[in-house]
């Protein structure tokens, strides 16, 4: 086997700072900071009593210990919690950032796709972006001249391409941006996540545009994505990440699967608390709970009970774009279904006041078949932002016992095939 | 061991992209060049009055400089017109103000490359002296413009211009790296820069002559890395009639030397971190 990526025994720390100041130093602080040290040093000199040391720092290690062999023409799906330290991987792969131990070794000229559009200039057209971008991604001028026909027509904005991009449409952009990263020539692409954004079909020619690239051309691919079905299309193994660390590789498959059953809950419950609720400033989350009809939180239900999942959350502003809902994904973290709060018309919405909410939405007995089903909240504000990104929450079980025919035995309850079992009425017509 | 590093073409690992420091400035150079040119576009395109801002703005300086110096306050100007003498210093101080500012702002303003791509961050602020050029040699214009006003032939000393240019081009990045560092880290940096600009105009040897400083401190003003390099645009610019201060001169040079060198060894320090602080 061909090895193009090495990575062995990989670390990075950041330093964490607990103090209460805000996201950038400011130098008032840090010389306010020195001044009160200072005098307090100076009053210890006169108690002469030993100086108090307040360690105020901590190391975090992002990654650790991480190790990964990727072999040539491989498609390498990395899965895994937010926060879990993908995209720190990523990063120290693109050598955006420094490792603090450890090596990788690369073979082959590499490209990283950690956002499309990077150094997108608004007031440029999109003629002129394609050279920026294909510059800032590492591009040549002649290689850029030379793909310039076909990153045009993967984007399809040909009629726009002399119009300042500031005047596009984000699905517009975001093709354009796509574009000039898929037509990279490179060995090895690196991905985070740049298919949760766009339309369904422009993913989908993303996706085949990969798998093109790494089929015929035996490019190697590292992807980073919450989109299992995204990974079980494109990827031949996966490596889950979970606190810094790579956990598993495996086949697709085995990983997303163990992935979905190891992360989530089968409690039928999860509370948070305090500085633990995720969340932003708009909304926190207390606890996401499944009931059954006598709202007792449950985890394995009849086929025939309808599931009620309940939201807990306190609302610090009323924002219109505030969306709430969740996927329910099958144990190949295919989605079954995507349900969003306000998804009925708008006099049928829940309506949320400031402080605690509690909201419910009940999913229809006689509907699911055998099996496993996840639970992936997704809370956004509409087109602006995640708060929420589906990552899988909670699971429950199901067995089929809806069927009301003799000629559903036990045989054909166990093994009835597809995910969904509704029971559709027949007539002679 | 040294077998098993050469089967590969890239070793990442703590410390190492020091070493491939200056090769990979070196392969980024289109980088440069296309960063130039955005800013270049971007200056040009967004402004109404477009190049002719690059005219209008330092011939209006010039002028309520040269009324209220030369005019109110009847400062000497050694013989030249004073709308020349003050002219022959806007031009590198014009320059200096603003690739300083852009330079030392630039990293913030390209945060979202630093973290998402990877290229030596010298590019970044390096880059944006270049669109200050372009205006440089765009206000250079009215220069010709007054020279012909005033009858005023160049001289041989003419031929010096780009080096006292190319002096100005080092001043800016010596302090815009230093600054752009320190902008990272310290945000209020950003509210600093402003107020250096605004007392530079009247610290540097600008709307006056340096005549003005008394001999016994003249040496001392030389300090200013900006003195010497106006003063050497006055000496190219008017000729015979100006005496060039070459001892000044020198101080200057070793100054604008050593801001150059502190800048990038401040910058070269800090890069690192950028990607995790900015």
């Amino acid at each position: 086997m061909d090895v193009v990526i090495k990575v062995e025994n990989v670390g990075k720390s950041y330093i964490i700072k607990h103090q209460g100041h805000s996201e950038y130093t400011a130098l008032r602080d840090v010389i306010a900071d020195n001044a009160k040290a200072m005098f307090r040093s100076a009053g210890n000199i006169v108690k002469r009593s030993p100086p108090k040391i307040i360690n105020k720092k901590e190391t975090f290690w992002a990654l650790n210990q991480v190790n990964l062999t990727v072999n040539k023409g491989d498609r390498i799906g990395i899965i895994g919690r937010n926060g879990a330290g993908k995209s720190t991987l990523l990063k120290v792969l693109s050598r955006i950032t420094e490792p603090t131990k450890g090596r990788i070794s690369i073979k082959g000229r590499i490209a990283s796709l950690l956002e499309v559009g990077t150094g997108f200039h608004p007031e440029l057209t999109g003629r002129e972006n394609i050279f920026l971008n294909g510059a800032i991604l590492g591009m040549h001028r002649s290689e850029i001249k030379k793909k310039f026909d076909t990153i045009v027509d993967f984007s399809g904005v040909e009629k726009f391409l002399d119009t300042p991009v500031k005047r596009y449409s984000s699905g517009m952009y975001i093709r354009l941006a796509f574009a000039v990263a898929a037509n990279l020539e490179s060995d090895i692409l690196v991905i985070d996540e740049v298919l949760a954004v766009g339309d369904a079909e422009f993913q989908k020619k993303c996706l085949g545009k990969m798998q093109d690239v790494s089929n015929k051309e035996g490019r190697t691919v590292l992807f980073v994505s919450h989109n299992m079905q995204a990974i079980t299309n494109l990827c031949n193994q996966v490596a889950l990440v979970r606190k810094g660390t790579i956990v598993q590789v495996d086949d697709t498959s085995k990983v997303i699967r163990s992935y979905l059953m190891e992360e989530t809950s089968r409690e039928g419950e999860v509370i948070w608390v305090n500085e633990n609720r995720p969340g932003d400033s708009n909304i926190k989350l207390n606890a996401i709970r499944i009931l059954d009809q006598s709202n007792q939180i449950c985890n394995n239900y009849g086929s025939k009970s309808k599931i009620k999942v309940q939201i807990d959350f306190d609302l610090f502003t009323l924002d219109n774009a505030l969306v709430i809902g969740f996927d329910i994904t099958n144990e190949d973290g295919i989605i079954l279904l995507r349900t969003y709060h306000n998804d009925n018309k708008p006099e049928d919405w829940p309506k949320f006041q400031l402080g605690q909410n509690s909201i419910y939405c009940e999913i229809p007995g006689e509907l699911f078949n055998n099996g496993t089903y996840y639970i992936c909240p997704k809370i956004s504000l509409h087109r602006i932002k995640w708060i929420l990104n589906g990552d899988p929450l909670l699971s429950f079980d199901v067995d089929l016992d809806h069927g009301v025919s003799p000629l559903w035995t036990s045989y054909d309850k166990v093994n009835r095939p597809g995910f969904l079992a509704m029971i559709i009425p027949w007539k002679i017509s | 061991m040294i077998d098993k590093n050469l089967e590969f073409d890239l070793i990442i690992e703590p410390g190492r992209s020091e070493k491939n420091y200056w090769n990979d400035l070196w392969r980024y150079r289109e980088l440069f060049g296309f960063l130039a040119w955005r800013d270049i576009l971007v200056r040009y395109k967004q402004t109404v009055l477009g190049l002719a801002w690059s005219l209008i703005r330092p011939f209006l300086t010039m002028v309520v400089l040269t009324v209220i110096f030369g005019g109110i306050a009847k400062l000497p100007s050694d013989g030249v017109p004073y709308a020349i003498m003050v002219y022959a210093a806007m031009l590198p101080w014009q320059f200096f103000a603003t690739s300083f500012t852009e330079a030392s702002n630039s990293l913030i303003s390209n945060s979202n490359m630093l973290t998402k791509i990877y290229f030596p961050r010298l590019i970044v602020p390096s880059s944006t002296v270049i669109v200050n050029l372009v205006d440089f040699l765009i206000s250079f214009v009215i220069l010709v413009g007054l020279m012909f006003w005033y009858n005023l032939l160049p001289t041989w000393n003419f031929f010096a211009l780009p080096i006292f240019l190319i002096l100005s081009v080092i001043t800016a990045l010596g302090a815009g790296y230093y600054v752009a560092a320190l902008n990272v880290k310290y945000r209020d940096f950003r509210f600093i820069v402003p107020f250096i600009v605004q007392f530079g105009l009247y610290i540097c040897p600008v709307a006056f002559s340096i005549s003005n400083v008394s001999e016994k401190y003249r040496l001392l003003y030389f300090l200013n890395p900006m003195t010497g390099i106006i003063d050497g645009f006055r000496w190219s610019i008017i000729g015979h009639n100006y005496t060039f201060n070459i001892q000044g001169f020198m101080i200057s040079f070793v100054m604008i030397i050593a801001l150059f060198v502190l800048g990038l060894w401040y910058f070269r320090k800090m890069e690192r971190q950028f990607a995790d602080i900015i």
